[in-house]
């Protein structure tokens, strides 16, 4: 899972800042050196990256909701296990996400709190709802897919924090998006309907996870900042084609028609589509998805539910710390 | 109201018998058996480790890294500490 589409750069205040010392980061970053968290970095830098983490995390967690509504109802235990599993490693993502992000200089709790206030985002795609069995085998195909187009640059992103968390998710997407195409083979190798039900999932996912890209490079501001700082490798339109032309051999393997009657390959081999619905995505993103409203409640209950617990935790430990210092003073 | 802050944990996982400890990340939790127990599920999902360290991250003293020059130049200028600084005449083989 990942956030590419919210992946904007803050305006660079250089002028405000020791042109020095800015000087000399934009020479490590050029040399391919990863900044650590102690290291001087720009403020921009900084923001960029807080903002960019922390909503790559908020997505991890909120992305444990459309397939966490199909872990009581798998079909078989195997796959019950295996989305229990995949739905743990999401949790994990968002934990590794949530400390890189940490580094920089934010607690987690602020991050938590910015995103159940409604001030911080996550990725669009986790708006969309999960009606059918199929929809959790198009998750782990395409969505975990595109996930992995865009983070694999990631691991070479310039903050090392973030680049060594990109690392560890990386390996276990794996699982995750082979999980999900097995998913589809054993749908579209069944009877009529649940190829029909594969097929019908295709067709709802397939526009918003090319969305999940971000906007297209003519119209995306600041990306040359997050690509001077070696942020960001490869442009939105870049990786989106990339996915285009690993996926369609997947759907045709799987018999599936693409929902675009207008894609071609050209001579290059590369498949083009056809013009993306912006104003759906500019809508998703303002909150008037189909399940905004529902994500959200539902992190806030979960958060406000667990409040006790948190409270109990630090109630003991306070506790014990407490005994701790009188027993070393008798 | 701001939830309070959890306290933070470094994270140790010695892989296989004979390797050291290496640091995986870090986790929240407000005392070492929960850091335990929270390391275990967060960075052991796939057999990763077989022993655990969880250190209070308040715990560790780091060097600077504006003075890193200063801290690291002495190894730097001592090639002679390096195995490869000396000459052995070939007849002699490998050494």
């Amino acid at each position: 899972m990942y956030t590419q589409a919210l992946n904007t750069a803050e305006t660079d205040d250089r002028g405000l800042e020791d042109a020095g010392k800015a000087a000399q980061f934009q020479a490590r970053i050029d040399a391919e050196e990863r900044i650590e968290p102690n290291d001087w970095m720009p403020a921009a830098y900084r923001k960029t990256l807080t903002r960019q983490i922390s909503q790559h995390a908020h997505s991890e967690i909120v992305g444990m909701l459309p397939e966490g509504n199909w872990i009581t109802r798998a079909p078989t235990l195997r796959r019950k296990a295996a989305l229990l599993a995949k739905v743990q490693d999401e949790c994990g993502h968002g934990l590794y996400l949530y400390a890189a992000a940490e580094t920089l200089g934010s607690s987690r709790e602020e991050l938590v709190d910015a995103m159940l206030a409604g001030k911080a985002k996550y990725s669009s795609i986790f708006n969309y709802p999960t009606l059918t069995w199929a929809d959790i085998g198009t998750i782990g195909w395409l969505v975990d897919g595109a996930a992995i187009m865009n983070q694999i640059p990631l691991c070479r992103c310039s903050y090392g924090p973030y680049a060594r968390a990109m690392i560890r998710v990386c390996k276990e997407e794996s699982f995750h998006q082979r999980q999900g195409y097995e998913i589809m083979v054993t749908l579209c190798r069944g009877s009529d309907e649940q190829k029909a039900m594969a097929q019908d999932a295709l067709n709802r996912w397939w526009w918003p996870v090319l969305m999940m890209f971000g906007p297209p490079d003519s119209t995306s501001q600041h990306s040359d900042t997050s690509t001077k700082w070696k942020i960001k490798r490869f442009s939105n339109d870049e990786l989106r084609q990339k996915f285009v032309d690993a996926t369609v051999p997947q759907a045709q393997y799987l018999g599936l028609s693409i929902p675009d009657p207008g894609m071609i390959q050209d001579a290059d081999g590369h498949w083009r589509y056809s013009e993306i619905d912006w104003t759906e995505f500019k809508q998703v993103l303002a909150g008037n998805g189909p399940c905004n409203r529902d994500r959200m409640a539902a992190r806030r209950k979960a958060h406000e539910e667990g409040a006790w617990v948190r409270e109990a935790a630090a109630a003991y430990a306070a506790k014990r710390a407490q005994r701790q210092t009188a027993q070393a003073a008798e | 109201m701001a939830t309070p802050n959890t306290p933070l944990w470094e994270v140790f996982i010695r892989s296989r018998n004979g390797l050291a400890h290496k640091h995986v990340g870090s986790l929240h939790a407000n005392d070492a058996t929960m850091a335990l127990q929270a390391a275990r599920d967060i960075y052991t999902r796939r057999g990763e480790g077989l022993s655990i360290w969880v250190v209070p991250s308040t715990a560790i003293t780091a060097s600077d890294p504006a003075e890193k020059g200063m801290m690291f130049e002495p190894a730097e200028s001592k090639i002679y500490r390096h195995p490869t600084f000396y000459e052995v005449p070939e007849e002699v083989g490998h050494m």
